[in-house]
């Protein structure tokens, strides 16, 4: 039966990707890619990865969907050119041949390799006690490689600068992104109206069990980013100017007060980053929350894209 | 293993420039210059003091993150292959940074201005990134380290926002996100098959099988689509040549070398015992098809920009000649040895020696309005600093003594003949001859006199122009650190007797030879016809095949092309390890 | 019938293969962004079964390449993310956003001379 369940969602998947990758239109396989998203989640589900299946919802099929269907309405009139430059048949033959031998030389790997792989998990069970967390993702992601969770939120940041880089001159210093204005008895105000409070919910709910249960900062800061988002595309929100200083320190605070902890860990436990005996948990509490605003109006901005008009 | 004296250094070495960008950030406007210079020099101290701990004993500065050693944690090593490309960066950064004070001031009458804000930042969060990828000692982080380096790279081309610049950024980011994805994939791969992503734990581990040899694959054309190795470079040219002149010198002299650093730290000390004979001639094959067609198109370019980042195009070809030449067919293994010594010196002299060109290149650029090659008559007296500059980062390229390059150069040949390979040694002295051709060329056309007084049309910074010349300096005297107690034992002392000179010699005057047959538009010769008419033919048939590079390179460089090749370069490194 | 990480492991390399298809034969940049983000999704997917294949202790899969997952999917965001601005922008700046070679050797016009 789960076997049956699997396959399904597999081939699913394969239709879905065949759709976004072969749809003559635009608009049309980008949808097709939302639902493949979605669907991702649930072989996330069955691959007995919870906390990832949360983030390929939030992240992969929510806001890189929204990214990419905005994109797709902005450059339709450019659609036409560009198709006209599709390569030739003997091109796309001798692509469909070097991208089924990648395949296949990955499948043949998958088939080798078939059986228990070699696993960090009795690693991580001897010393998560240390860490004071239950989930196993969370002891990973905020202790044992806390530095990766650290150039994460700055890979944010760097995506951030670009973002703003691609702002006209004359607004530098501006808004990002239009100035929505929808109908206040529309669909889209509706529901700005209704699904903030019960996304902040979740959102924050997301976030506070990430300690213990599937879920932590970036799953609960997406959701609570597309809140935001949702209420600025409603005109019930407005992005504010990226020139205001009290901007700037917001976006910073997360990373900054987690170097701070890592710092901090350099006199009480040795190492930087490190944490000291019984300590260990509430100070990965204290840099989830330190962290969360700052990747909430990080991912925000990001989706608000570059200043497009002045700060007034 | 455990934390080293002087373990913490490598951290402050990744962070410095970060909380330095995450500063400037949120205080913006001129306070991001001003932080951006503070934040330099601690760098570089930050960098000397790693070099002096290494130098204590000689041996790896280990730092564990949070205590936790590897597989479950990750730690952070230097050894002198990375102290010694800190260094470097450091100082290219320096002159960068020096240099660039004049085009990224804040403008008067406005707290902040974009261009300038994004430069200094990112300046600082490059180098945070590059040191990352000098320290790091898990695949994983390594990953992450590439793509921050992606971000924050990308940006600089299109500065400037014209629509030519930004459409190269756009090729840039697509290739290079595809770059890093095969990486990525490698990186799974390795995991699945050894549950561990730490160097030095993977070195003890790794043997050849099809997981092993898949992951090097993609992982080694990934590096290559990043580093813009023939003939995966579509993105190169014009990213590098439209981007403002300091952003260039940044792209050109550091970035690159982040994704190459990589290559080297994935072949040496993760597969040195994986790779095999094939796969590294493989690598050596590419590199020489870039130093041909490299320097080649750059000697068809009739804009100064694009020529020298076509000659990067050339230079990349270098910094992979030393994977062949470091591959011991005894022990089927790749030996640590003078031909890495010689790649890495290589890649250091063109960081600071390209560099210096850019800036050069943007110097003139600023003082006549435009590039074009052929009407820079005139130069050399209204800008003779910057035109010394071009010429002896020119001759730092070539390989001439008492440059790195040369050190590299002799290095290299030394290894070339040790192991019997003289076909890259003869690569190797083509190059340098090509090289030496369109320098040639540049300086002809710079110095010849104007035909009518040259006005200067914008102010040139004094400062700049010291910073451009100090780093060609660097680039061209980087020979006589093998005179200090540096680093680099192994290098060979840097000579300037009789031989050394007339060989220098020979290769300018085969430059110009070569500059003479496959130039784009050579300056009107006082002896027009009585010299030049019996060569017609021959020159005519040069260009014919200097056009066919042209037109090879174009082809190449159609994205379904560069797409394609990418696969067709990842399946034969699969089929190579295989042999 | 074959295993869940086997079964999936077989299902990533498929979409591996279409979205690099997709990514060198679509001229369209977003296109090639929405390919990327295919070829990205079939190396987690492989990722994800591996980590699968790696469960123990009572944990469904190995907890260190699924932390890994979740940076993972958080820097393709933000490529993505990056990716779209400069096309958005290009597409303001420039009739086409076509990818083809701009013909490098174009006459200067550079932003101080405007």
């Amino acid at each position: 039966m789960i076997a049956a369940v699997n396959a399904g969602i597999a081939l699913l998947l394969l239709g879905l990707a065949i759709w976004t990758i072969a749809a003559r239109d635009t608009f049309a396989a980008i949808v097709g890619f939302v639902a493949y998203g979605l669907l991702l989640a649930l072989a996330w589900v069955a691959l007995r990865g919870v906390d990832v299946a949360l983030t390929e919802a939030a992240i992969g099929g929510g806001l890189t969907g929204v990214l990419l269907i905005r994109a797709a309405a902005k450059l339709r009139a450019t659609e036409a050119a560009s198709n006209a430059e599709r390569p030739a048949l003997p091109t796309r033959l001798a692509a469909a041949i070097m991208a089924g031998g990648v395949t296949a030389a990955l499948a043949l790997v998958v088939l080798r390799t078939a059986g228990p792989a070699p696993t960090l998990a009795p690693e991580v069970a001897a010393n998560i006690g240390a860490t004071g967390v239950a989930n196993p993702i969370t002891a990973v992601l905020l202790a044992f490689r806390a530095m990766d969770t650290l150039l994460e939120a700055i890979v944010l940041l760097f995506a951030l600068i670009g973002v703003w880089s691609l702002a006209p001159d004359h607004l530098w210093g501006g808004r990002p992104g239009a100035r929505y204005r929808a109908d206040p008895d529309g669909i889209l105000a509706y529901l700005a109206r209704l699904l903030p409070p019960l996304g902040i919910i979740v959102g924050f709910y997301i976030f506070w069990i990430g300690a213990d249960l599937p879920g932590g900062k970036f799953q609960g800061a997406t959701i609570l980013a597309a809140m935001w988002l949702l209420a600025m595309m409603a005109g019930l929100a407005d992005a504010p100017p990226v020139s205001r200083r009290w901007l700037r320190a917001a976006l910073v605070a997360g990373p900054a007060a987690f170097i701070a902890v890592g710092a901090a860990g350099v006199g009480i436990a040795g190492a930087f980053l490190g944490y000291p005996e019984g300590l260990a948990k509430a100070l990965i509490i204290v840099i989830e929350v330190a962290l969360l605003p700052s990747l909430v109006l990080t991912l925000g901005l990001i989706m608000a894209g570059a200043p497009e008009r002045t700060a007034a | 293993m455990t934390t080293t004296p002087g373990g913490l250094l490598l951290v402050l070495a990744v962070l410095a420039p970060i909380v330095g960008m995450l500063i400037a950030f949120t205080l913006g406007g001129r306070n991001a210059q001003r932080i951006a210079s503070v934040t330099i020099v601690i760098g570089l101290g930050i960098a000397i003091a790693i070099a002096a701990a290494w130098a204590q004993t000689g041996a790896t500065v280990v730092y564990l993150l949070g205590g936790w050693s590897p597989p479950l944690g990750i730690a952070l090593r230097a050894d002198g292959l990375s102290v010694v490309m800190m260094l470097a960066v450091a100082v290219v950064i320096l002159g960068i940074g020096v240099y660039a004070r004049a085009d990224f001031a804040t403008p008067a009458g406005v707290p902040e201005a974009r261009a300038p804000f994004v430069f200094w930042t990112l300046l600082l969060a490059i180098w945070g990134a590059l040191n990352l990828v000098f320290v790091s000692g898990d695949l994983f982080t390594l990953y992450v380290a590439l793509e921050l380096l992606t971000f924050a790279a990308v940006p600089l081309v299109s500065l400037d926002g014209r629509a030519e610049t930004l459409r190269a950024a756009l090729r840039y980011v697509l290739y290079a996100l595809l770059g890093s994805m095969f990486y990525l994939l490698g990186v799974v791969l390795v995991y699945g098959a050894y549950g561990t992503l730490d160097i030095g734990l993977l070195a003890a581990r790794v043997h050849a099988e099809p997981a092993t040899l898949a992951a090097a694959a993609f992982m080694t054309v990934g590096l290559l689509a990043k580093t813009a190795l023939f003939p995966l470079h579509l993105w190169l040219p014009p990213a590098h040549a439209g981007a403002p002149p300091a952003a260039s010198a940044v792209l050109s002299g550091l970035v690159i070398k982040g994704s190459w650093f990589l290559a080297v730290r994935l072949w040496f000390d993760v597969l040195p015992g994986v790779v095999t004979l094939a796969s590294a001639q493989l690598l050596g094959v590419l590199g020489a098809a870039a130093i041909l067609a490299g320097n080649v198109v750059a000697l068809r370019q009739a804009r100064l920009k694009l020529l020298v980042a076509y000659s990067t195009v050339a230079q990349i070809g270098y910094l992979f000649l030393m994977f062949p030449l470091a591959f011991d067919a005894g022990a089927a293994a790749l030996e640590r040895g003078g031909a890495l010594a010689g790649g890495t010196l290589q890649a250091i002299s063109h960081a600071s020696a390209k560099a210096a060109m850019f800036m050069a290149a943007g110097l003139i650029y600023r003082a006549v309005g435009h590039d074009r090659i052929a009407e820079l008559a005139g130069v050399g007296r209204a800008l003779p600093l910057s035109v010394l500059t071009f010429a002896l980062a020119g001759l730092a390229l070539m390989g001439l003594p008492p440059s790195g390059a040369y050190a590299a150069k002799k290095l290299l040949l030394d290894a070339a003949e040790a192991s019997g390979q003289w076909w890259w040694a003869s690569v190797m002295d083509v190059g340098g001859l090509l090289t030496a051709a369109y320098v040639v060329l540049v300086l002809v056309h710079a110095l010849r006199p104007a035909t009518e007084p040259r006005e200067a049309r914008a102010h040139v910074s004094h400062r700049a122009q010291i910073a451009a010349l100090a780093l060609a300096l660097c680039s061209l005297l980087l020979g006589f650190a093998a005179l200090g107690p540096a680093p680099l034992d192994a290098m060979p002392k840097p000579s300037l007797d009789f031989g050394a000179l007339a060989s220098a010699l020979l290769v300018l005057l085969g430059g110009a030879v070569l500059a003479a047959g496959l130039g784009l538009r050579l300056p009107p010769l006082p002896s027009r016809g009585v010299l030049t008419a019996p060569l017609a033919p021959v020159r005519r048939a040069t260009v014919a095949v200097g056009a066919t590079f042209v037109r090879v390179d174009a082809a190449l460089r159609q994205w379904p092309v560069a797409g394609l090749a990418l696969i067709v370069a990842a399946i034969g490194f699969g089929a190579a390890l295989l042999a | 019938m074959t295993d869940a990480p086997t079964l999936y492991g077989l299902c990533a390399a498929a979409l591996i293969g279409l979205g690099v298809y997709g990514f060198i034969v679509n001229p369209q940049p977003l296109r090639k962004l929405l390919a990327f983000n295919v070829v990205g999704s079939g190396v987690f997917v492989l990722f994800g079964a591996i980590a699968h294949r790696g469960g123990a202790l009572g944990w469904g899969g190995d907890p260190v390449p699924q932390a890994l997952l979740i940076t993972g999917i958080v820097v393709a965001f933000a490529a993505t993310a990056l990716a779209v601005a400069l096309l958005l922008r290009l597409a303001d700046e420039a009739d086409s956003v076509t990818l083809a070679d701009a013909a490098p050797a174009k006459p200067d016009v550079t932003a101080r001379d405007r």
